[in-house]
């Protein structure tokens, strides 16, 4: 199953992409529950292992189209924390230059990132052409596409595997099923209970990882990205977690039972793996603890950053409606 | 082979494949693709028909009965610098396809400064006695939406320059080809490079009493009507605009400033169609040099019928054009 192992330090470097974003996770949730965000925006908590498990496992030269709890994605594959917060108080500097909210519209086709809309699972498509650009050119590069439990009911994603598996395109699917689309638990929205189950419809590759832990989450899609890039085709990759804070930000998800929460708290990705860690000898609670500080630092600039950035000017606002 | 420029008689149809194969030999960035497209079938209405023969299943890409999926895989193509072409079979489901144009291709430029070079090509129109779900004229959807360009092209000449264009444009561009004139249609078309810019009119008959400002098909209804008008001593401007969006805004406001009176026809229905944006530039913008009011003519408010008495009831022709446009001339 492993097609690379893991050394010392890749490990710390996940944990590091890991703190990095929980870390701006609780400074933007903070600043938004004072009442000091613009718009909505959305808690990444619980999604850590996955956006940087999977991020981890792309080439250098591969595509990512990612979607809204993705933020260690964006992070390690070169948007940076001060262009992330610049986006979210709506600055000149974001990359949609404050045309888009929170983390949509955040994409940089220098860096293999594409923006999503917030029309899930639209990122599949969109990540599939990118896999077939690459077949058309014959490139050895792979796109990686993600969605969510509530995504997986609608007809693209029917459209989209079916076209994958027919194409046996270089495309690797990550559902992170979070087990509620909004107020909705998701045994509430499907008879199944692995939503990999749907990959044999398709008569494609499909698994289901625990998404909590990012060596898992990583080595599957580093085996799957592989794969696809042999030329063996699409596959899907289930990785089950829970959604920890609401829908977004405003949400106070009354509706998730506590017990719930409280069992999945005991599973935390961030802590679970710093603990890890120390456990099998790779660092030490005071390496940790200066990788902790080096994320608040990185935050801190990011944020005075974007406070110090220029809002964009209104005379600008019919400007990049259409490319020259 | 012809020589570049000298001009062939053309059927419409003829020329939206000469276009297509032009473009595909210029460019190995441009691809089609859409259900029935490729192999020696070429699509419901031949139009990539030899295109597979020539490039290859890579370029001319048959794809399952998906049209949202589809588009936006073609939006990823075209992120990564592809221009690929997309083949709705009927206008008419685009709207399967409408999240991954008007929200998807549309907006990424505005949002996130990826250019899309995507062109969907959407046979449309009716007359042709085949229902509510093969007959659609859905423009203005489109037209109402920022980010796109959308073109609808009259004549065999500007079937091939304005698909050229469009290939040719970094945004996505909704080309409406008029299915009435597939094949009834023949017209002079330049061999070789052919590009007619996207924006621009074009006064297909010059009058100084009355301006008839229509597209598509309709063009061909507004030249017969304006026929018979001329004989009644009513002379009128046909200004096709060839464009949707960007609407050549100076050749509208010419040509109803020249003649003071003003008749909007398409086959789409009337309510909130384009005419209802036209009839209010005009009227915002050339109010002064007005004798009477915008007329609109299209189809009803009704989804498109098919048996004949009641298509012909529906749809703007000659006949109508006339009698509409002889009332105003009178106003």
């Amino acid at each position: 199953m492993n097609p690379t192992r893991l050394d010392p330090r890749q490990r710390l470097e996940l944990y590091y992409w890991m703190r990095l974003t929980r870390t701006f996770d609780e400074r933007m949730v903070a600043r938004w529950k004072q009442g000091r965000g613009i718009g909505g925006t959305f808690s990444q908590r619980g999604h850590e292992a996955i956006s940087v498990g999977a991020g981890y496992a792309l080439g250098p030269r591969d595509v990512v189209a990612p979607m809204h709890r993705d933020l260690g994605t964006f992070l390690l594959r070169g948007i940076t924390p001060r262009r992330m917060f610049a986006n979210l108080l709506g600055r000149e500097t974001g990359p949609t230059g404050g045309r888009d909210v929170n983390l949509h519209g955040v994409g940089d086709l220098g860096l293999g990132i594409f923006s999503f809309i917030s029309h899930l699972p639209q990122s599949l498509p969109v990540g599939l052409g990118a896999a077939m650009s690459f077949r058309y050119r014959d490139e050895p590069r792979v796109a990686v596409a993600f969605t969510g439990d509530g995504a997986s009911n609608a007809g693209l994603f029917h459209e989209t595997l079916n076209m994958a598996s027919l194409y046996n395109a270089p495309l690797v699917v990550i559902v992170e099923n979070n087990q509620y689309a909004y107020s909705t638990p998701t045994h509430d929205t499907m008879k199944v209970t692995d939503i990999a189950q749907r990959a044999g419809g398709y008569g494609m590759s499909g698994l289901t990882v625990d998404g909590n832990d990012v060596e898992a989450v990583y080595h599957a899609s580093a085996a799957a990205i592989e794969r696809a890039r042999r030329g063996e085709g699409p596959t899907l990759i289930e990785a089950k977690t829970m959604r920890m804070l609401g829908h977004a930000i405003h949400d106070g998800a009354e509706y998730v039972p506590a017990g719930l929460l409280a069992e999945w708290e005991a599973r935390d990705p961030v802590i679970g793996y710093a603990a890890r860690l120390v456990q099998e000898g790779v660092t030490d609670p005071v390496e940790l603890g200066e990788i902790d500080g080096r994320c608040q630092v990185e935050v801190t600039d990011a944020v005075e950053f974007a406070q110090a950035s220029p809002l964009p000017r209104p005379e600008t606002v019919t400007e990049g409606v259409y490319a020259a | 082979m012809q020589p570049e420029g000298e001009e062939r008689m053309l059927t419409y149809l003829a020329a939206i494949t000469e276009a297509l194969a032009e473009e595909m030999r210029r460019d190995g960035d441009v691809l089609v693709l859409g259900e029935d497209v490729g192999g020696e079938f070429g699509g419901a209405f031949k139009a990539t028909r030899g295109l597979a023969a020539e490039f290859g299943p890579k370029r001319v890409m048959n794809t399952p009965l998906a049209e949202l999926g589809f588009t936006s895989m073609a939006v990823g193509m075209a992120f990564m610098g592809l221009r690929p072409v997309v083949e709705m079979q009927f206008a008419d489901f685009i709207s399967t396809a409408f999240d991954s144009i008007v929200q998807l291709a549309a907006t990424s430029h505005y949002r996130w400064g990826a250019a899309v070079p995507l062109v969907i090509r959407a046979p449309s129109d009716g007359g042709l006695r085949s229902g509510p779900f093969h007959s659609q004229n859905p423009e203005a959807w489109f037209v109402h939406t920022p980010g796109l360009k959308v073109v609808a092209p009259a004549t065999p000449a500007d079937a091939k320059g304005l698909l050229t264009a469009a290939i040719r444009d970094n945004n996505p561009v909704i080309y409406f080809e008029s299915k009435p004139l597939y094949r009834s249609l023949t017209g002079p078309v330049p061999a070789g490079e052919y590009v007619v810019p996207i924006g621009a009119a074009h006064l297909a008959r010059a009058g100084d009493d009355l301006s008839i400002i229509t597209y598509g098909a309709q063009v061909h209804e507004a030249l017969a009507a304006a026929e018979r008008l001329a004989a009644d001593g009513v002379a009128c401007d046909v200004l096709d605009l060839r464009t949707l969006k960007p609407l050549d805004e100076a050749a509208i406001l010419e040509s109803a400033a020249k003649t003071g009176k003003a008749l909007v026809v398409h086959s789409a229905n009337r309510l909130a169609g384009l005419g209802a944006e036209i009839a209010a530039l005009i009227s915002d913008r050339a109010f002064s040099h007005l004798d009477g009011p915008v007329r609109r003519l299209g189809g009803l408010d009704t989804p498109v019928p098919f048996s004949p008495p009641l298509e012909d009831a529906y749809r703007p022709n000659a006949e109508k054009i006339y009698r509409a446009a002889l009332d105003l001339a009178q106003f």
